[in-house]
């Protein structure tokens, strides 16, 4: 079986777009991961983020859809009112079941099923936001091998989610928002 | 932060789903294995098992147990009239044909605890067609078809359900369908004597009668694609000709090998009509 591309997730909410909107035309056609992004927003959101988002990069930005299989060069945004999780396999599954942290989709549910399915070869980054979700995700990505990155609450629109992760969890970097798209940009396979 | 280390691993998960498969007959293995596997964590720290070892004596010798993990591993997360828009194309393109039967018969399968099949009787109740219509709401879960029985669900939960309920193009006042007592809201016995409870495992079981209308919304999700493609064959054998199949809002019957026997309705609220044998 082919192994899984390496991964980047990213999860953000309240200010987190407007970091997104920064980062995303500063990667190149051959950036060699492959990218989910968990944001959250209301269930019930008509525009598709997937679209607004894809109007800034060359990379190819789709809505995840069940059973997809992540590819390097690939941007997946998790749907509203969904959580989404990776399978060993590599490929994505839609959830249903309970928010957490109010949230559906949840950072947490996403980065804890990322660590599972990929160990070393995932980077996970939280960004700006005033929930507590992401924090205990970053803790395990950090346990099962991952590298765990954070926004500097200094330079975050909404700095509770950041300041919440680098107090409980194990944080290997806090970026600000220019060392952050240096960062994912170098990002190496 | 202890919780963190005590890791279900991989090869837990399998041993868990075939003790549960062996020993109670329940197959979970051919469901998404992260999405298992994230339940069966949760249950294992939600419950302070100290060890994986003790949990799985636990599941093998405590069929009442048994029971609550059944109920935990699978998602019963519900609501009346959630995606809106599914129940006004329900309304506005599916139930009108539906009319010209003398009797509609309609399958909701994976009905948890009931509130999607209670608000497809209120439906059938505004068009006029209640009399005639009989519901199989079908759940894996006996505890959750219990609460589904009583038709009595939380009061907090009914602004939203009628906010939900009027989106569809309700134009009742919502409040109508239910006595409001203390925190519960139960709903009227017209609604409920329409509706037949009952266990099926979608798994396991087989088809048990023929419909016009089957409902199966957000199950197909938990499923590998060989699980999705032998139910949507049993859904296919158990529709009549030109009967309608209804899904979640992010399911498909694209790329599933029923594809050919289907024509879509309303695509974007996932229904269906099956037109070939």
């Amino acid at each position: 079986m082919k192994s899984l591309p390496t991964l980047l997730v990213i999860g953000g909410s309240a200010g987190s777009l407007e970091v997104l909107m920064q980062l995303l035309p500063e990667l190149k056609m051959d950036w060699p991961l492959a990218m989910i992004i968990v944001l959250h927003r209301k269930a019930d959101s008509e525009t598709l983020l997937s679209d607004l988002l894809s109007t800034k990069t060359c990379l190819c930005v789709k809505e995840a859809e069940e059973k997809d299989i992540l590819l390097a060069g690939c941007i997946y945004v998790a749907p509203a009112d969904y959580h989404l999780l990776i399978e060993p396999d590599g490929s994505l599954t839609l959830d249903a079941s309970e928010k957490v942290h109010y949230s559906r989709p949840s950072i947490d549910v996403t980065f804890i099923s990322a660590a599972e399915a990929c160990g070393d070869r995932l980077y996970c980054l939280l960004l700006s936001g005033a929930n507590m979700d992401g924090a205990e995700g970053l803790q395990i990505v950090h346990e099962l091998g991952g590298f765990t990155a954070v926004q500097d609450p200094e330079t975050a629109e909404a700095s509770f989610m950041p300041k919440c992760a680098i107090s409980t969890a194990k944080v290997d970097k806090v970026l600000n928002i220019r060392e952050m798209i240096d960062f994912v940009r170098d990002l190496k396979e | 932060m202890k919780d963190h280390l005590r890791h279900l691993k991989d090869e837990d998960v399998l041993l868990l789903l075939n003790d549960l498969l062996e020993q109670y007959g329940y197959d979970f293995t051919d469901y998404s294995f992260a999405s298992v596997k994230r339940r069966l964590q949760r249950v294992y720290i939600a419950d302070r098992f100290p060890s994986f070892a003790e949990f799985r004596y636990r599941v093998k010798t405590d069929p009442g147990y048994l029971v609550h993990l059944m109920e935990q591993i699978t998602v019963n997360v519900t609501e009346m009239f959630r995606d809106p828009g599914f129940f006004q194309e329900l309304r506005r393109q599916v139930l009108p044909i539906l009319a010209t039967y003398p009797l509609i018969r309609i399958w909701h399968a994976g009905c948890s605890s009931g509130e999607e099949a209670y608000s497809v009787a209120i439906l059938l109740h505004e068009l006029n067609l209640l009399h005639k219509s009989i519901i199989y709401a079908t759940d894996i879960n006996e505890s959750v078809l219990e609460t589904a029985r009583k038709g009595i669900f939380p009061l907090q939960y009914m602004q939203q359900y009628s906010q939900n309920y009027l989106l569809s193009g309700g134009k009742e006042e919502f409040s109508r369908y239910y006595a409001a007592n203390y925190e519960h809201a139960k709903f009227s016995d017209t609604l409920r004597e329409k509706i037949i409870f009952a266990v099926h495992n979608l798994v396991t079981d087989r088809s048990f009668n023929e419909f016009q209308l089957i409902i199966c919304r957000n199950v197909l999700i938990y499923f590998n694609k060989d699980l999705q493609d032998k139910v949507l064959h049993l859904f296919s054998d158990s529709l009549e000709q030109l009967g309608f199949l209804a899904l979640g809002a992010k399911e498909t019957l694209r790329f599933t090998t029923v594809a050919p026997l289907f024509k879509p309705v309303a695509q974007k609220e996932k229904i269906w009509r099956k037109m070939t044998q």
